[in-house]
């Protein structure tokens, strides 16, 4: 059977290389799954948790704002940061979690709370991901 | 001539410093080597990215803000120097070549904003009083992405909302332990994105070309500072091992030199004193 080799790359380097059955992520637009085969496809992602499916294991990688590109037999996904759940400190997720929603609901102006958004959103990717492992 | 007791004292203390020059010459070297690595590790990301912008930019006719060219009322630089001193002529190459740029470039403040990277750099913006927009010091040693993600994005955003027209970047280049060069490049607007020795792939975009570029050139941009900061502080920790070698030697060469005088000035005052013990027995005779 085909199977698509999946790279995730961050500027701090590769974080994971391997062969998989398929590759679903959640876009911009909506959710995606990508089977091998598929058309060149270029989409922006949301901070969401990135699920990589083979025979009998999968995986899930926190992949924090970033974008996949798609080509029939090979998915890179560059990505400003990604994690997997080995990597994720739990307790500072947490703390990260807490400290944003006392700055979201603080009231602070456009930048800092748009700023407060995307930490609260990282943060909550972060602990679902590692629960979901 | 300087007595024994002063020749000795500063060959002790030239061995003192020749033992905290190699130390850091070590300690450059080691930390220079991850930072190669860093460096490493960061071109597939660069690689990748530029590909797509690449196919994006030449393959289909989608505009946006970051890749047109306007008018230039106010250039910016960024400037890639270190926080601390001790690296040969890192900062002063750097900082030279800046200044004569402005300087030819521009006639009034108003044109012109900087933004050091490294304390040395914004001391010295600072004590010519030309205008700085952000400064940022203390940049760790092997910086990550997340540290200087929120600079990159600051930096492009000044682009975004049209307080600067242009963005320049000055960094040393690392090109091996011994050179390093001194490399500007124009970052924003993105007018010459080269394909060249890459197979350009038709891509489908997902809503369309327009938001995808929202999305990938503020990030290309911010990858392209990263890389300029990786490279910078590979050529940082290159400049200051030579520098440190450097001195080391020449510690070593002065040690040589203060020895043979010491060993010259000892002789002497044997010399002295066997005359005198003869001359001193001759007069009892």
């Amino acid at each position: 059977m085909k199977t698509l080799t999946v790279s995730v790359v961050t500027p701090d380097g590769p974080v994971i290389e391997n062969n998989y059955d398929m590759v679903s992520c959640k876009t911009e637009s909506g959710e995606l799954g990508i089977l091998p085969g598929h058309i060149p496809l270029v989409a922006p992602l949301t901070i969401s948790g990135v699920r990589l499916k083979s025979e009998n294991s999968a995986d899930i990688i926190a992949v924090n704002g970033g974008f996949v590109e798609v080509r029939p037999e090979k998915v890179t996904i560059l990505a400003q940061s990604a994690e997997l759940p080995s990597d994720i400190d739990i307790e500072r997720a947490q703390k990260a979690k807490e400290r944003a929603e006392r700055r979201v609901n603080s009231g602070a102006s456009d930048i800092d709370l748009m700023r407060a958004e995307l930490a609260l959103q990282r943060a909550i990717n972060r602990i679902d991901v590692k629960e979901k492992a | 001539m300087a007595s024994l007791r002063d020749i000795k004292s500063r060959i002790t203390s030239t061995k003192k410093t020749m033992q905290i020059t190699k130390a850091m010459e070590m300690v450059s070297a080691s930390k220079m080597n991850k930072a190669e690595q860093n460096a490493k590790n960061f071109v597939p990301y660069m690689n990748k990215i530029q590909e797509v912008v690449a196919s994006i930019a030449n393959g289909t006719d989608a505009s946006h803000p970051m890749l047109e060219e306007r008018e230039v009322k106010r250039t910016a630089y960024l400037v890639i120097t270190s926080d601390r001193g001790l690296a040969g002529a890192y900062n002063s190459n750097i900082l030279r070549n800046v200044y004569q740029t402005i300087q030819d470039r521009h006639n009034s403040k108003d044109e012109y904003t900087t933004i050091p990277v490294g304390r040395i750099g914004r001391d010295f913006f600072k004590k010519r009083d030309m205008p700085v927009e952000h400064e940022i010091t203390g940049v760790a040693d092997q910086p990550n992405f997340a540290d200087i993600a929120d600079i990159a994005k600051q930096t492009v955003q000044l682009y975004t909302d049209e307080k600067i027209d242009e963005l320049h970047i000055y960094y040393n280049h690392y090109v091996s332990a011994i050179t390093q060069e001194v490399t500007a490049t124009q970052l924003l607007p993105l007018t010459n994105i080269s394909s060249e020795g890459q197979s350009l792939t038709s891509y489908e975009y997902e809503p369309n070309e327009e938001e995808i570029l929202e999305v990938l050139l503020p990030q290309y941009a911010e990858s392209l500072i990263y890389g300029a900061l990786l490279d910078g502080k590979a050529s940082e920790h290159a400049a200051r091992m030579t520098a440190m070698k450097a001195a080391t030697d020449n510690a070593d060469e002065l040690v040589g030199d203060l020895t043979l005088k010491y060993n010259r000035a000892r002789q002497a005052s044997i010399t002295q004193e066997i005359t005198e013990i003869v001359s001193g027995a001759a007069a009892l005779e």
